[in-house]
């Protein structure tokens, strides 16, 4: 594995006014590895995840993003918030996809996927049109390209939200729960992308439900319980021989 | 269990009969009848005139004083609103911006314009110059000054725009900014994700979503705005109802002249109620799986089929799922 982890959080608090939703959490994601994290809802899971792209700012704490602090830049010891450029310019190299997908419904499906390439990174239209359509053949809808996404079903947005992700070449993919909002018989074909995604060597961090997928491609799980990391190992360890008491009731509902 | 062979039988019934909708809708004819043959031939028998008079209705009615009264009317109604939209995306941005003097001054914008009436407003610039003689703009504390006779710069056509087009541009405001809190959350923090910065955001993702909204109650402002350019009258703006009423007090052909004007408002009102179902129509796209017929397309499709058009061939795109998020 590569020297420098990806994602380095050390303590991470966040508040909501009084009420603590991240308290102090450490964590490391080496590039290439794909990190599952599980947890009851209001465990704080989702909320860790959108403060490594900065939709959320962290209260306490450091968190930083291949070696660089997120939303900050260190001074001598001094602490200097992030411009806004320069918070996006950050979140563009950041993949998330998300549990309602939130694809542009104005926009058809390419449109979709190109959207960001063209106007944030400013490439060129053809090329980034060309990548538009290979990137989703890649996740099996290069026939829906002129669709726009309501003609398609739970499953077909979420792998065009995928697709859009990708059309950035970012460096890490969070995934929020990505396939908690589909019916049963669609969940298969979103993991099957995110599968094909890790077996190509993307670092992703996926918050889930899906215990097989953790399990299965997942290199490391982390449970999180009430804003603290309760356990974190080898998924097989951690799904099969759970350390701690929270960890077992919470697997013992779940299994 | 019984053979499938036979598809069930349409059922026959005697639809129950609703005498009380038949008596309704005659006494409403009849009245509506009445009220409309009373003014129609009232006017044809006004004594007053030589002659018919609704001759005189059909003999002014493309006068080309009155025609390019109606240009000017057009000329009012779109400048006013292409104005009052302008300051109403800015306004309503302004609202919602995070700095609170920027949003509070938009307030304070609303709460004048909104506040007092369009006519005051007119009438108000176009006596600019008992206020303010002159208008100029320049470096302070130097000698590089443009100036002007505030009556050269303000004249009745500046006064009726100004009044017209920051009037709606405070309704504007609220109208855009319905728009643009009604679209979900999830877009922002979806494009945020991308990398796209506020205004892109804006501009892209927000602002094209937000039409859905805007559209329907904009195409109501500018059919208000096309009657509402009459009140140009009080600073003699020359449009349509302005040179119906000159030519009125010049014949005595008040009544005439009052039903020319409204026979042309009433043909651009229908127009413009045209214009905006295909701009509707247009902004919907991606909003449903299928979008409706126009009504044209209805009429030709009844044209080649001859009677009541079956249900439609929806076909549902392969591979479509139940849920409809």
């Amino acid at each position: 594995m590569a020297a420098a982890p990806m994602v380095k959080a050390e303590s991470v608090v966040k508040n909501y006014g009084r009420l603590e939703v991240l308290r102090g959490i450490d964590l490391e994601v080496w590039p290439k590895e794909v990190m599952c994290i599980i947890g009851p809802s209001g465990s704080g899971k989702s909320t860790f995840l959108r403060c490594i792209n900065h939709l959320e700012k962290i209260d306490g704490g450091r968190l930083s993003v291949d070696g660089e602090l997120v939303g900050y830049q260190q001074r001598g010891d001094k602490l200097y918030e992030l411009r806004d450029n320069e918070v996006s310019k950050k979140r563009s190299e950041i993949g998330m996809v998300f549990q309602s997908f939130n694809l542009f419904p104005h926009l058809t499906v390419l449109q979709n996927v190109v959207e960001a390439p063209i106007r944030v990174k400013r490439e060129s239209r053809d090329p980034a049109v060309e990548r538009g359509r290979e990137l989703l053949e890649r996740v099996g809808l290069a026939e829906k390209m002129d669709a726009y996404p309501r003609q398609l079903s739970g499953g077909q947005q979420q792998r065009v939200a995928i697709a859009r992700a990708l059309a950035m070449q970012p460096k890490l993919m969070l995934f929020d729960e990505p396939t908690s909002a589909l019916d049963p018989e669609l969940v298969g074909e979103v993991l099957d992308v995110m599968r094909g995604l890790a077996e190509d060597g993307m670092t992703m961090i996926v918050v889930t439900h899906e215990m097989g997928f953790a399990r299965e491609v997942g290199d490391s799980l982390v449970f999180m319980d009430g804003g603290v990391v309760v356990e974190e190992g080898k998924p097989r360890d951690v799904l099969t021989n759970p350390q701690h008491e929270r960890t077992r009731s919470f697997l013992s509902k779940v299994l | 269990m019984a053979d499938v062979a036979s598809p069930p039988a349409a059922i026959k019934a005697v639809p129950v009969r609703h005498p009380g909708r038949w008596v309704a809708a005659l006494v409403v004819l009849v009245v509506g009848a009445y009220v409309v043959g009373t003014v129609v031939s009232s006017v044809a028998h006004d004594v007053t005139k030589e002659g018919h008079g609704w001759d005189t209705v059909a003999h002014y009615f493309l006068n080309p004083l009155i025609v390019r009264g109606v240009w000017l009317t057009l000329v009012y109604t779109v400048l006013a609103m292409v104005l009052g939209i302008v300051l109403g995306v800015v306004l309503a941005v302004m609202r919602l911006s995070p700095n609170w003097v920027v949003g509070w001054v938009s307030w304070l914008y609303i709460w004048f314009f909104r506040g007092t009436p369009v006519l005051v407003q007119i009438f108000f610039w176009f006596n600019l110059n008992i206020l303010i003689s002159h208008i100029g703009i320049g470096i302070p504390f130097t000698s590089l000054w443009l100036q002007a006779d505030t009556n050269s710069l303000i004249t009745p056509f500046v006064a009726v725009l100004l009044g017209l087009g920051l009037n709606e541009g405070a309704y504007m405001a609220e109208i855009v900014r319905a728009g643009i809190i009604s679209v979900e959350h999830g877009q922002t923090e979806a494009a945020l994700a991308l990398g796209m910065d506020r205004l892109l955001l804006m501009r892209r993702i927000i602002l094209p979503q937000a039409m859905r909204v805007i559209i329907p109650p904009t195409g109501n402002e500018t059919i208000s705005m096309l009657k509402t350019s009459s009140l140009a009258y009080i600073a003699t703006g020359n449009e349509l109802f302005t040179r119906t009423e000159q030519i009125a007090t010049a014949t005595y052909a008040v009544i005439e002249m009052l039903i020319v004007a409204s026979i042309w408002y009433l043909m651009l009102t229908s127009v413009l109620t045209v214009g905006q179902y295909y701009i509707e129509r247009y902004f919907a796209r991606g909003s449903h799986r299928q979008l409706p017929m126009t009504p044209f397309q209805r009429f030709k499709r009844m044209l080649v089929t001859f009677h009541a058009p079956p249900p439609l061939p929806v076909e549902p795109p392969v591979g479509l799922a139940s849920d409809h998020r």
